[in-house]
């Protein structure tokens, strides 16, 4: 969980260095929230048979709501959210959600992981590459975050 | 329906702007499980040099999907909402966003391809915040970038 981390030294990390890694439980519930917060309402992300009509595998996360899940894991290691200076993806699987209401079980499981993928000194920045996972397949390719670490 | 080719190189001038609050800050950052400290309270927030609380890293899409909704919802677009799937996203941040900002988005729509019986289309928000107190001038925030593909029938 979130602890104002120290920021790490950037003489201190190497290419291909792990950062860590961490599961995220989504719910039906947690696409509602993201789509009030976002202004996103799309209803392929909470109203399954519109998801079917369309060809979905059911009601699909947003893309930015498994985007902006799994740049956490960045932004708490740098020790500061602000720090993330540049971030990409591509979407490549969509992240079917089951309905789970009323019970404890997620609707799906991303798990996050990420590793340095390259250091510029002369800026001062480190690229984090993420590997973002749902039911077996990668769900985000080329997930980098430029983190400035002075 | 298709997709409007000379769509490529319009632009959409900023329409409204929109205040970054604190609360809007803090409910977006619980919506994608962000547990830092920066976005919800003040003084962690000071203590790591910033003036107000800090907006997650994806926060600007908000602002950006609000000016790409000028060009999905232009009748002359040919784009169906209900066939869009995001495709690549990107953001580059020229300073952080944080709570008191008031910002405005230029859409560029800056690239549109055929891709089967549907498209393409690549666009760039450029995120600016208004300087207190300075009429008329502004700082260069964000940049957000969009690939969206609209599926054809059958895609």
């Amino acid at each position: 969980m979130s602890t104002a981390s120290t920021i790490p030294a950037f003489s201190d990390l190497t290419v291909g260095q792990d950062i860590g890694s961490r599961s995220i439980a989504v719910t039906r519930t947690d696409l509602v929230k993201y789509a009030g917060a976002s202004g996103d309402f799309n209803p392929i992300h909470w109203n399954e048979a519109f998801a079917d009509g369309v060809g979905l595998p059911g009601v699909i996360a947003h893309g930015m709501f498994t985007m902006g899940a799994a740049v956490q894991l960045v932004a708490d290691w740098a020790g500061d959210p602000a720090a993330v200076v540049d971030f990409q993806t591509r979407f490549t699987k969509p992240v079917p959600v089951a309905d789970t209401t009323g019970t404890p079980e997620p609707g799906a499981l991303i798990e996050v992981s990420g590793a340095i993928g390259a250091l510029d000194a002369d800026a001062g920045t480190a690229r984090v590459d993420l590997t973002v996972v749902s039911a077996g397949q990668k769900v985000l390719m080329k997930a980098q975050a430029v983190v400035r670490l002075a | 329906m298709t997709i409007n080719p000379d769509l490529q190189g319009r632009s959409y001038p900023a329409a409204e702007v929109y205040d970054v609050g604190r609360e809007k800050i803090r409910e977006f950052a619980r919506s994608v499980k962000a547990t830092h400290p920066a976005h919800f309270e003040v003084d962690a927030a000071k203590a790591l040099g910033h003036s107000d609380l800090v907006a997650p890293p994806t926060f600007a899409i908000i602002v950006a999907q609000r000016a790409d909704a000028q060009l999905i919802e232009d009748p002359d677009s040919g784009i169906d909402f209900s066939r869009v799937v995001h495709a690549e996203q990107r953001f580059i941040h020229h300073r952080p966003i944080v709570a008191g900002d008031r910002l405005l988005a230029e859409l560029h729509v800056d690239g549109v391809r055929a891709m089967g019986g549907g498209a393409m289309i690549t666009t760039r928000a450029e995120i600016f915040a208004l300087a207190p107190g300075a009429a008329g001038s502004r700082e260069a925030v964000a940049t957000s970038t969009s690939s969206i593909l609209v599926r054809g029938e059958g895609q």
